[in-house]
C-alpha cells in the first residue's frame, strides 16, 4: 500500500514539475518580451489575448507545427539528441528543489551536489548542438559556451561550498531551515554571523547568470557576431527545446539563489511562511535578470574570462577561507 | 592593487546606475503608436504621389498639357498627352499617367508646373502585391474624387 | 598573396560576414580568415548594391541628378544634397539668398544629429545592448517629424534646389527645433549614464581598434574616424562653405585613436550641432528662399569643378567635369565611408571577432554610400 501511494505521489510530482518548467518557460518569454517592451517604451505583445497573455500558446503552436528541418551534412544523431540534453537535466534538477516545507519531490541528502551535477550536463547540449550543426558560427559558439561554463563553474562551486560550511549541510531543506526566523538570519546578510554574506550573494548571482548564458554573458548566441550561435541550424521544436531549457535553467538558478541566500520559503518577518514567499523571491530575482539583459551591452570572451579568473575566483577563495576561519573562531 | 578595487567599485556603480535608468523607463508610458489601430495625420508638406489639383471654380484640372513635368522628371515616370480640340486655344489634356513604381518624390514636376496643376497627395497607406496597382491614371483619379 | 599563404595553414578557416549578416547593416560582405576567435585577414567584398550613381550623373541633366543624392547616404541625405547643389551653384554662378543658406544649415545639422543618433543606437546594438537603440529612435523620431514638416519626406530628402530651397520654413519649425534641442540636452546625461560610463562598454571600446593618424592619411579616412585619431580636420572649419564661418562651434578631437575616441567624437559632435542650430535660429534673416534668377537649363562653363562638404561620416566631395553641356562629362563622388572601410582590412588584423565587429561599428558604415 505504501508503494502505491508513493507511485501516485511521484507521478503527481513528475507531471507538476514538467508543467511548472514548461509553463515557466512559456510565460517567462512573455515576461521577457513585455518587460523589454516597456523598458524600451513600447507595448510588446498585445494582440493575442488580453495583454498578449495567449502569445506563448500561439508561439508554442507555431513552433510545434513547423517542419523539423535537418540540414544536409549534420551529424544526425547528435543533432537530434542535443535539444533533449538541454531540456532533460533541467527537469531533473527540479526534483530536489524544496518549494516549501512540504512541497518537494525527493528530499535528498546531497541535493546541492545533485543540482550541480545535472547543471553541468547543460553545457554538453550546447557543445553537441553546435558541433553537430556543421556550421562555423555554431562551432565557434559551442567553443565559447564551453570555456565560459568551465570558467564559471569553479567560483560557483566554491561559493556553494562556503554556504555548505556555514549551514553545515548539503541538504537543501536543511540549508533553508538554517535561515529560518526572519530576514536577519538569511545567508546574504552579514547579520547572519558571516560578514561576507553580501559579497558571496553577488558573486553567486553573477556566476548564475554566466552559467545560464544570460545577457550580458550570452556569448554563445551573440547575434551581432554569430547569428544565433549554437542553435543557428535548429528550427521548430528543436529550437523550442533549447529555448525552454534556457528558461528552465534561469528558474533553477533563481530558485537556487533563493534557497542558498534568501531564506527559501521563509517570510522576511517570520510570519506566514510558505511557497508564496519562495515564488515571490524567485520571480523578483528573475525580473532582475530580465532587467539586466535589457540594460547592458555584451561582454567579450576575454573580459568574461578575466572577470572569472581575476575577480570571481580570488574573491570566492578568499571568501571560503575567511568563512572557514570565522566558523573556527566563533565555534 | 588599489586600482584593482577602485575599478571594481566604480564598475559596479556604473552598472547599478544603468539598471536604475532602465527600471525608471519601465514605469513610463509607451511612446509608440499602435499603427493599424491609430494612424497619424500627414503634415501639409507630406509628399505622397502626385495628383492633379482640382480647381474650385471650374471643377476640373488646370493642366495645359505643356509637358514640362514630363520632361523634367528624373525617373521618366510621367506621361502627359494633350490634344488639339476645336474651339479651345490650348491643348486639352486627354491622359496623365504616373508610374509610381519609379517615382522618387523629388518634387521637380511640381516646381516646373507653371499653372500649379499638380500637387502631392497625402496618401501613404500604399501596399500591393501587383506592380500594376501603382500605374495611376490621374485624370480618372481626379474624376473619382468628386 | 598574404591571404593565400595564410589559408594554407590548416588551422585557419574562412567565414563570411555578410552579405546578409546582422552586424553589417546592409549588404556588405567581409571575408574573414579566422584563427579560432582571431581575425587573420579581413577582405571587404563590395558591389552588392552598386547602382552606378556616377554613370547616372554623366547621363542626366544637372537637375535630374538631384534626387540621386538622397540615395547615397540615406542617413544624412541632406549633407549630400547640400554638397551637390553647392557644386552646381558654384559652376553656374548662382547667388543663394541668405535665408536659404540658414535653412540649409539648420536642416543639415538636424539631419546630422539624427544620423549620429541612429549610429549610436546601432553601434550599441552591435555590442549587444538593445535598449539604447530604441531610446535613440525615440529622439530621432522627433527630428524626422520636424524635417518631414519642412521637406515632405522622412529619409531620402530632396529639399534643396539650385539657388535655394524648395519651400520656406515656418516659425513653428524653428521653435520645434529649439524644443527638440532642449529635449535632447536633457536626454544626453541619460545616454552617458546608461551607455558611455558603463563599465562593460568601456572595456569593449577602450584600446580596441587602434587607427593611427598615419593609417588615416594612408587610406584617406575622414570624419569622426580621423578626428578620433587626433587630427583636427573638419571641412566646415578648414574649407568653410555656406554660412558656417558665421557660427561659433568647436571640432571635437580625441587623441586615443581607439573605438572609444570615435564614439566620443560623435557624441560631442551632437552637442556642437545643437550649438550651431541655436545660433542659426537666432540669426536667421527674413527674405526669399529662392534665388531670383536661376537659368531654366543649367549649362555650366566648361571646366573642372570640385566641392567638398562635411557629411555625418566624413568628407563628401564631388568632382565634376563640364563641357558646357547640360550634362556632366565626368562625375566623381568621393564618399567618406568607402575610404573609412578601406582601413578595416589592415586595422582588423589580429583582432578578436567580437572586437572586429565593435571596430566595424565604430567606423559607422552606410553600405549604399560605399557602393554608390
Amino acid at each position: 500500500m505504501d508503494l502505491g501511494i508513493n507511485v501516485v505521489e511521484m507521478l503527481i510530482y513528475l507531471v507538476g514539475i514538467i508543467a511548472f518548467a514548461a509553463g515557466n518557460a512559456a510565460y517567462l518569454v512573455w515576461v521577457e518580451r513585455k518587460g523589454a517592451a516597456h523598458i524600451q517604451r513600447r507595448t510588446g505583445p498585445k494582440e493575442v489575448g488580453p495583454y498578449g497573455l495567449l502569445q506563448p500558446l500561439a508561439d508554442g503552436a507555431k513552433l510545434m507545427s513547423k517542419q523539423l528541418i535537418i540540414p544536409d551534412g549534420v551529424d544526425k544523431p547528435l543533432f537530434m539528441v542535443a535539444p533533449l540534453i538541454a531540456m532533460v537535466p533541467a527537469i531533473m534538477i527540479f526534483v530536489t528543489i524544496p518549494f516549501s516545507d512540504s512541497i518537494i519531490a525527493r528530499d535528498i541528502n546531497l541535493g546541492l551536489l545533485m543540482i550541480f551535477a545535472f547543471a553541468s550536463v547543460n553545457v554538453l547540449a550546447l557543445l553537441l548542438g553546435g558541433w553537430a550543426s556543421r556550421n562555423k558560427y555554431a562551432v565557434i559558439s559551442a567553443a565559447r559556451a564551453v570555456s565560459q561554463n568551465v570558467a564559471y563553474e569553479i567560483p560557483m562551486l566554491i561559493i556553494a561550498i562556503t554556504i555548505v560550511m556555514v549551514s553545515g549541510s548539503m541538504n537543501l531543506k536543511e540549508i533553508v531551515d538554517f535561515q529560518a526566523g526572519g530576514f536577519w538570519n538569511w545567508n546574504f546578510l552579514p547579520t547572519n554571523g558571516n560578514f561576507l554574506g553580501p559579497i558571496t550573494f553577488v558573486l553567486f548571482f553573477i556566476c548564475f547568470m554566466a552559467e545560464t548564458n544570460r545577457a550580458p554573458f550570452d556569448l554563445g548566441e551573440a547575434e551581432s557576431e554569430l547569428i544565433a550561435g549554437f542553435h543557428t541550424e535548429y528550427g521548430s521544436m528543436g529550437f523550442g527545446l533549447f529555448f525552454m531549457g534556457e528558461y528552465a535553467n534561469i528558474v533553477i538558478g533563481a530558485a537556487l539563489t533563493v534557497i542558498l541566500f534568501l531564506g527559501g520559503w521563509y517570510c522576511p518577518f517570520g510570519l506566514t511562511d510558505g511557497i508564496w514567499w519562495f515564488l515571490i523571491k524567485m520571480y523578483l530575482l528573475i525580473w532582475t535578470v530580465v532587467l539586466i539583459r535589457w540594460t547592458y551591452p555584451r561582454v567579450t570572451l576575454w573580459s568574461l574570462l578575466n572577470l572569472s579568473w581575476k575577480i570571481l575566483i580570488p574573491f570566492s577563495l578568499f571568501n571560503l577561507l575567511a568563512s572557514a576561519g570565522l566558523i573556527k573562531i566563533l565555534g | 592593487m588599489a586600482g584593482y578595487f577602485t575599478n571594481i567599485l566604480s564598475g559596479t556603480k556604473s552598472l547599478l546606475v544603468g539598471l536604475s535608468i532602465t527600471q525608471r523607463e519601465f514605469f513610463k508610458k509607451p511612446v509608440t503608436l499602435q499603427y493599424p489601430w491609430e494612424s497619424l495625420e500627414m503634415t501639409p508638406r507630406y509628399r505622397g504621389h502626385i495628383q492633379l489639383v482640382k480647381d474650385g471654380e471650374t471643377g476640373t484640372h488646370k493642366c495645359i498639357s505643356c509637358g514640362l513635368c514630363d520632361k523634367g522628371c528624373p525617373s521618366g515616370c510621367i506621361t502627359v498627352k494633350g490634344e488639339k480640340q476645336e474651339g479651345v486655344k490650348v491643348k486639352v489634356l486627354v491622359r496623365y499617367d504616373l508610374d509610381f513604381t519609379k517615382c522618387s518624390l523629388c518634387g521637380q514636376c511640381i516646381d516646373n508646373c507653371k499653372p500649379g496643376a499638380i500637387e502631392f497627395s497625402k496618401e501613404y497607406n500604399l501596399a500591393s502585391t501587383r506592380k500594376e496597382d501603382f500605374y495611376y491614371d490621374l485624370l480618372k483619379r481626379l474624376k473619382e474624387q468628386k | 598573396m598574404s591571404s593565400q599563404t595564410a589559408s594554407q595553414n590548416k588551422e585557419h578557416f574562412e567565414i563570411n560576414l555578410g552579405p546578409q549578416h546582422p552586424a553589417t547593416h546592409g549588404v556588405l560582405r567581409v571575408k574573414l580568415l579566422m584563427d579560432g576567435e582571431y581575425v587573420v585577414d579581413a577582405e571587404p567584398v563590395l558591389g552588392y548594391i552598386h547602382r552606378m550613381h556616377e554613370l547616372m550623373g554623366e547621363n542626366r541633366t544637372w537637375a535630374k541628378y538631384l534626387p540621386n543624392m538622397g540615395r547615397l547616404d540615406y542617413l544624412s541625405a541632406l549633407s549630400y544634397n547640400l554638397g551637390y547643389v553647392e557644386l552646381v551653384e558654384k559652376m553656374a554662378a548662382i547667388e543663394v539668398p541668405e535665408r536659404a543658406e540658414y535653412i540649409r544649415v539648420i536642416t543639415t545639422e538636424m539631419n546630422r544629429i539624427s544620423s549620429h543618433l541612429l549610429w549610436f543606437g546601432a553601434f550599441v546594438l552591435d555590442l549587444g545592448g538593445f535598449t539604447p537603440l530604441l531610446y535613440a529612435f525615440d529622439d530621432r523620431e522627433h527630428i524626422l517629424d520636424l524635417l518631414e514638416s519642412v521637406t515632405g519626406s522622412r529619409l531620402t530628402y530632396c529639399y534643396f534646389r539650385f539657388g535655394g530651397c524648395s519651400n520656406d520654413v515656418e516659425d513653428e519649425f524653428l521653435t520645434g527645433c529649439l524644443t527638440f534641442i532642449k529635449r535632447l540636452r536633457s536626454r544626453m546625461p541619460m545616454y552617458h549614464n546608461l551607455v558611455t560610463k558603463n563599465v562593460i562598454l568601456m572595456q569593449r571600446l577602450e584600446g580596441v581598434g587602434p587607427v593611427s593618424a598615419e593609417m588615416c592619411r594612408k587610406y584617406g579616412a575622414t570624419g569622426p574616424v580621423l578626428r578620433g585619431s587626433g587630427i583636427n580636420y573638419d571641412v566646415r572649419k578648414n574649407e568653410p562653405y555656406s554660412v558656417y564661418p558665421e557660427f561659433d562651434f568647436d571640432v571635437p578631437v580625441y587623441n586615443e585613436c581607439d573605438s572609444m575616441a570615435r564614439y566620443m567624437v560623435r557624441m560631442d559632435e551632437m552637442d556642437q550641432c545643437m550649438r550651431i542650430i541655436e545660433q542659426a535660429i537666432a540669426k536667421i534673416p527674413e527674405g526669399p528662399v529662392m534665388a531670383a534668377k536661376v537659368p531654366k537649363m543649367i549649362k555650366p562653363a566648361a571646366g573642372d569643378y570640385y566641392h567638398a562638404v562635411e557629411a555625418a561620416r566624413g568628407t563628401f566631395a564631388i568632382r565634376a567635369v563640364s563641357e558646357g553641356k547640360n550634362q556632366a562629362y565626368r562625375m566623381k563622388l568621393r564618399s567618406p565611408t568607402f575610404s573609412n572601410l578601406s582601413l578595416f582590412q589592415e586595422a582588423s588584423k589580429g583582432m578578436l571577432l567580437a572586437d572586429a565587429l565593435a571596430f566595424m561599428g565604430s567606423i559607422d558604415l552606410v553600405i549604399p554610400e560605399i557602393d554608390r
